[in-house]
């Protein structure tokens, strides 16, 4: 009896099918994440409907509708309200944004002098840039001028001395105080942070309640009271004829405000660490201090990235109250133009607050972005 | 204008904690080479920035013409931004060398703040705008009405003593600021908005429709704004005092900034002494300044009239009339005593 075999064994590999369009595509994408249940369905066509709603009168008022040019407030108000706009017509007035624009950079830093803070952008993003850069070599010396040798000259530019005029305090603002404002208080809290978290684990009582005080006192206190504290009563304190300047209060309470913030992030990350590491360090006979910065420090300095930058862009955004003292940062002089009568239109401080919004999301965002970058960069393998 | 309950504290502490500020403050204005003067942080026509980031208003020429008295020269003036809160102390603690801040001149300011008023640059009073929609002609209407307010201000207490000396009834809608309070009304959500009358004229500018709403014709508080320096200084005081009654005098005789060099040799005798362009004169001298002081004033600054048209008048945006701003000599209360 002759037996047929049936099996069959295939000799060649298939070629490699594209997936089967059920489950492929864009249909198959707007199914399963839009359409998926009744429930999906209905809530997709609700967002639709909002968006529909919303985003076409959004662009209409920031674009369409917005005024570019203009020299007063004519440019920006309707017929009825003293202006040259139609009636009923309302759009972003970017004019006054234009007016305004070096006030809302530099604040009322002389026009001739100008060039000064500009000069100072330029060294700081020559420096910046290389330093965020993970290939670029020189590391430690990048960062010695960035932080050490940039603001020290950056002072003298800013201030004046050696033949540049004088240039005081009260009269920088906008964007330029916020950026310094942030950089100052990210660049000293950082250190200072690591510091006082060092010292709130130390063995040593003395040290350890310092710290421990600091911290507690200074997370205690909101940063407006800090702030006004500074202002307002330490004058009255102070001989007769003592000024200090403004500018270097609000410094100074802002980087001793995020340093105790910093501290407590920092520490979070040191208690992750775990214990075998320290041990593993002690047992090759390293100092506290070369175990701290050799081993224990990159490890959970790396672990708590997300909060450093979470403190930094909280710094970023809280240097707006300095305005409360009388300093006029980005926020303070966008608001301080909208008491100018030849700007002054229904539309003129939406305009001004949403500029000032989009320039502090735009450094919020790049912070944040990058701190993404960084995460993955030094993401050698701590997953479990 | 402002006067909230805690920069009265505040400026009452300043008062015990802070040493009596130094007296000779003209000495200390020269040595420094410039006047420091305290200035409100953006109310429209007194002191806010113009395109270009310079202090412009009637609070600011002001001290631009204190500027121009001192050194001859307007520009020689500091300006130093302060809120509502910070003012007092600020003045107090020698922060600042006057205040031309929008500050109403009342009886604790000038006693138990220790702080000294005598000029009023502007005469301002509390009153009400209301929608056209609502046919109220008289605050005396407004029973029930929806009144929104800034919180914390001596607004806020006019507005009570105003409605329960009337037996009116009325529900207050108070915001922290300004802008809110304006808003909120713009959009319908109180019948009435009150503050002081200047502050009204600047609201219309922010209206969808300024034309829909009207300014009721009572005025219910009296808010004498003035300059204030500090007590114990009677020579600064007086020149502060006198900076005001020059640019007063000047308008009363026709002195302005663009004839002022025409007059200072044709003028009468009155207008000669005071220009210090007479034989002999020693006002200047007298209030420790050189006898140029008000040529000076006039010639860099302008007389009053030009600086009220300049700042807030007609020529402004803000348009408002000159009222009880005007000279006596036109049915106002500016007055200045004579300069002799």
């Amino acid at each position: 009896m002759a037996t047929t075999s049936s099996t069959f064994v295939r000799q060649d590999m298939l070629a490699q099918q594209p997936a089967p369009l059920g489950i492929s595509g864009p249909s198959h994408w707007f199914r399963t994440r839009l359409f998926a249940t009744p429930k999906d369905t209905v809530l997709t066509i609700l967002a639709l409907a909002l968006l529909v709603y919303v985003i076409p009168g959004m662009i209409n008022w920031l674009f369409i509708d917005a005024v570019w040019t203009g020299s007063d407030r004519t440019a920006c108000a309707t017929v009825i309200q003293g202006g040259i706009l139609p009636d009923g017509q309302s759009g972003a007035c970017w004019a006054f944004v234009e007016a305004k624009f070096q006030q809302f950079m530099f604040g009322r830093y002389p026009a001739d002098e100008r060039w000064r803070p500009i000069l100072v952008a330029v060294l700081f993003v020559i420096l910046l840039v290389p330093m965020l850069i993970p290939k670029v070599p020189h590391k430690g010396w990048n960062a010695l001028a960035l932080f050490i040798i940039l603001p020290f000259i950056s002072f003298f530019l800013l201030i004046g001395g050696f033949g540049l005029s004088h240039v005081e305090t009260q009269l920088w603002g906008g964007l330029m105080v916020t950026l310094i404002l942030s950089f100052f208080g990210i660049t000293v809290s950082l250190p200072l942070g690591i510091i006082l978290a060092l010292g709130r684990r130390s063995q040593m009582p003395v040290i350890k309640t310092l710290c421990v005080v600091f911290i507690e006192i200074i997370r205690g206190i909101p940063l407006v009271t800090v702030l006004f504290m500074a202002s307002v009563m330490l004058p009255l304190f102070l001989p007769d004829g003592w000024t200090f300047d403004k500018l270097l209060r609000a410094l100074i309470g802002v980087s001793i405000f995020a340093s105790a913030y910093m501290a407590e992030v920092i520490r979070g990350g040191l208690q992750a660490i775990p214990k075998g590491q320290f041990e593993g360090a002690d047992s090759l006979g390293l100092t506290y201090w070369q175990k701290t910065r050799l081993i224990i420090l990159p490890q959970a300095i790396k672990l708590v990235i997300p909060s450093i930058v979470n403190t930094f862009i909280g710094l970023f955004k809280d240097t707006s109250l300095v305005s409360i003292i009388g300093m006029f940062d980005l926020l303070g002089i966008v608001t301080l133009n909208q008491s100018d009568a030849n700007w002054s239109t229904p539309v003129t401080p939406v305009t001004g607050y949403i500029f000032a919004g989009f320039i502090f999301w735009l450094f919020c965002f790049g912070m944040s972005r990058y701190s993404a970058f960084m995460e993955r960069h030094l993401d050698t393998g701590h997953r479990h | 204008m402002k006067k909230t309950i805690l920069s009265a504290a505040i400026g009452a502490a300043a008062l015990g904690l802070a040493s009596a500020a130094s007296a000779a403050t003209l000495d200390d204005v020269k040595a420094k080479g410039v006047v420091t003067c305290g200035v409100s942080a953006g109310i429209p026509g007194f002191s806010n920035p113009d395109d270009k980031g310079e202090w412009t208003g009637i609070d600011v020429d002001y001290c631009r013409g204190i500027a121009a008295a001192v050194f001859g020269d307007p520009t020689k003036a500091k300006f130093v931004a302060l809120s509502s809160k910070d003012r007092f102390p600020a003045l107090q603690s020698g922060e600042v060398d006057v205040l031309t801040r929008n500050t109403t001149w009342t009886i604790s300011r000038d006693t138990s703040l220790g702080f000294n008023f005598r000029t009023v640059n502007y005469y301002d009073g509390q009153g009400f705008i209301v929608k056209k929609s609502l046919n109220v002609k008289s605050a005396l209407e407004l029973s029930g009405a929806a009144v929104c307010v800034q919180t914390g201000t001596t607004t806020e207490l006019n507005l009570a003593d105003y409605f329960k000396s009337n037996n009116l009834q009325y529900n207050p809608v108070v915001f922290e600021k300004e802008a809110d309070a304006t808003t909120a009304y713009d959009s319908g959500r109180c019948d009435v908005y009150t503050t002081d009358q200047s502050g009204l004229y600047a609201i219309r500018l922010k209206m969808k429709n300024p034309d829909e709403n009207m300014v009721l014709p009572e005025v219910i508080s009296k808010e004498p704004l003035g300059p204030a320096v500090r007590q114990g200084d009677d020579k600064w005081f007086d020149i502060v005092s006198w900076v005001h009654y020059a640019m007063v005098n000047a308008e009363e005789l026709g002195i302005t900034s663009k004839n002022v060099d025409e007059m200072k040799t044709s003028g009468g005798p009155d207008v000669k002494r005071m220009l210090g362009s007479e034989e002999g004169s020693k006002i200047g001298t007298d209030l420790g300044l050189t006898n140029d002081w008000a040529y000076n004033i006039v010639k860099l600054v302008g007389n009053y009239g030009e600086v009220f048209d300049r700042t807030v008048g007609p020529n402004t945006p803000l348009k408002i009339e000159r009222g009880l701003n005007a000279l006596w000599t036109k049915g106002g209360l500016q007055y200045a005593p004579p300069i002799r």
